[in-house]
């Protein structure tokens, strides 16, 4: 399963979400299918995209909010897992791409590799809906669920350790920033 | 234990006046009242963190959201997060309104603490974060809403040093 193909089988969801990526190979990915302005690409702070989408999730409860993280990124900052589980948030859907690498800095394997499981660390942490995806059918009926749905959900979804050619983007960070919050301004103005 | 129940209201307060809504905290003894008093208050969003640096992601995901937010933390709390600090709230330009707490500082009694102390401040300086002391009730509410606005119009992390003077009473 590629990570592209799970992205381009979700974004059409993504239009009324705030969706918030790890740097590197997932922001790339997600850009290169048509950038919009609620995403945000979180370019390095590596661990806190969940914590933003976090943030974000507690202070507009009926906005919907995507996390793209991954292994790497998740195992910088497995305890946003256990401060997520306290607080629940039921519009917060976090996805962790696994690839078992850190892909963008040159595919050196994480502890996923070598078993750590985080399906099971993001279940014994205490968030509610937590399972693991293989295709990418599966996966999108997972997002899709957790969308619909009003529960935390993580979904581990296993890729290949597969990226683009470069990650650079013609979007600058603050750029980025900027659009990112006066789109979410303009909704609540809505 | 002395911790400055009078204080610590008066931060809370002021915190309240200048309309913060979300605080995200990691207990230290300075700050056990005014993590109570805001775990008390139904109109404050209190997050109770791991660890002090997933702070920083939920501070940006509240000045996105148009929620102003604070974050509580003891000075090594303030050293775990400086990553965070460097690479989104000072990258992506985001206000970030820190109250820390200075241990290690002059009368301090516990060894543990005096390594941070020593290099609270020299950290702050290099990592260009402006920053300022609550050593009086008095002046308390002044200086949060000057940093506050600091903060936003700079869009930059702004600190305060919550010092002995203040929190401690004996």
């Amino acid at each position: 399963m590629l990570r592209l193909d799970c992205l381009r089988a979700v974004y059409s969801e993504l239009e009324n979400c705030l969706v918030v990526t790890i740097m590197g190979a997932t922001a790339a990915e997600l850009h290169s299918l048509g950038h919009r302005p609620n995403f945000f690409y979180l370019q390095h702070a590596m661990g806190l995209a969940s914590s933003t989408g976090f943030g974000l999730a507690l202070c507009l409860p009926d906005q919907k909010i995507v996390v793209f993280d991954g292994d790497g990124s998740l195992l910088m900052n497995l305890g946003c897992l256990s401060t997520m589980a306290r607080y629940q948030p039921r519009n917060l859907v976090h996805v962790v791409f696994d690839n078992e690498s850190l892909l963008s800095v040159g595919g050196f394997p994480t502890a996923t590799s070598t078993g750590t499981d985080l399906e099971g660390i993001a279940r014994s942490a205490g968030i509610p809906r937590v399972l693991t995806v293989r295709t990418v059918e599966d996966f999108r009926t997972s997002v899709k669920d957790a969308l619909e749905g009003a529960q935390l959900t993580t979904v581990v979804a296993k890729v290949e350790p597969i990226g683009p050619g470069g990650y650079v983007t013609d979007l600058s960070l603050v750029e980025n920033r900027f659009q990112f919050r006066r789109y979410i301004q303009s909704l609540k103005q809505q | 234990m002395p911790v400055s129940l009078p204080s610590s209201k008066v931060i809370f307060d002021a915190l309240k006046r200048c309309n913060v809504r979300l605080l995200s905290a990691l207990p230290e003894t300075w700050l056990v009242h005014l993590i109570r008093i805001a775990d008390h208050d139904p109109e404050m969003i209190l997050v109770r963190l791991a660890k002090e640096e997933e702070g920083v992601g939920i501070s940006a995901g509240a000045h996105f959201a148009g929620v102003k937010s604070a974050m509580l933390m003891q000075n090594h709390g303030f050293l775990a997060s400086i990553n965070g600090i460097v690479s989104l709230a000072q990258m992506y330009k985001i206000p970030l309104l820190m109250l820390i707490s200075y241990r290690g500082s002059f009368g301090e009694r516990d060894p543990w603490q005096t390594q941070g102390g020593n290099v609270t401040e020299a950290l702050l300086r290099a990592a260009g974060i402006p920053y300022s002391f609550l050593d009086e009730t008095g002046t308390v509410e002044k200086r949060i809403r000057q940093a506050q606005t600091l903060a936003e119009s700079s869009l930059q992390p702004v600190a305060l040093l919550l010092t002995r003077d203040l929190m401690w009473e004996e």
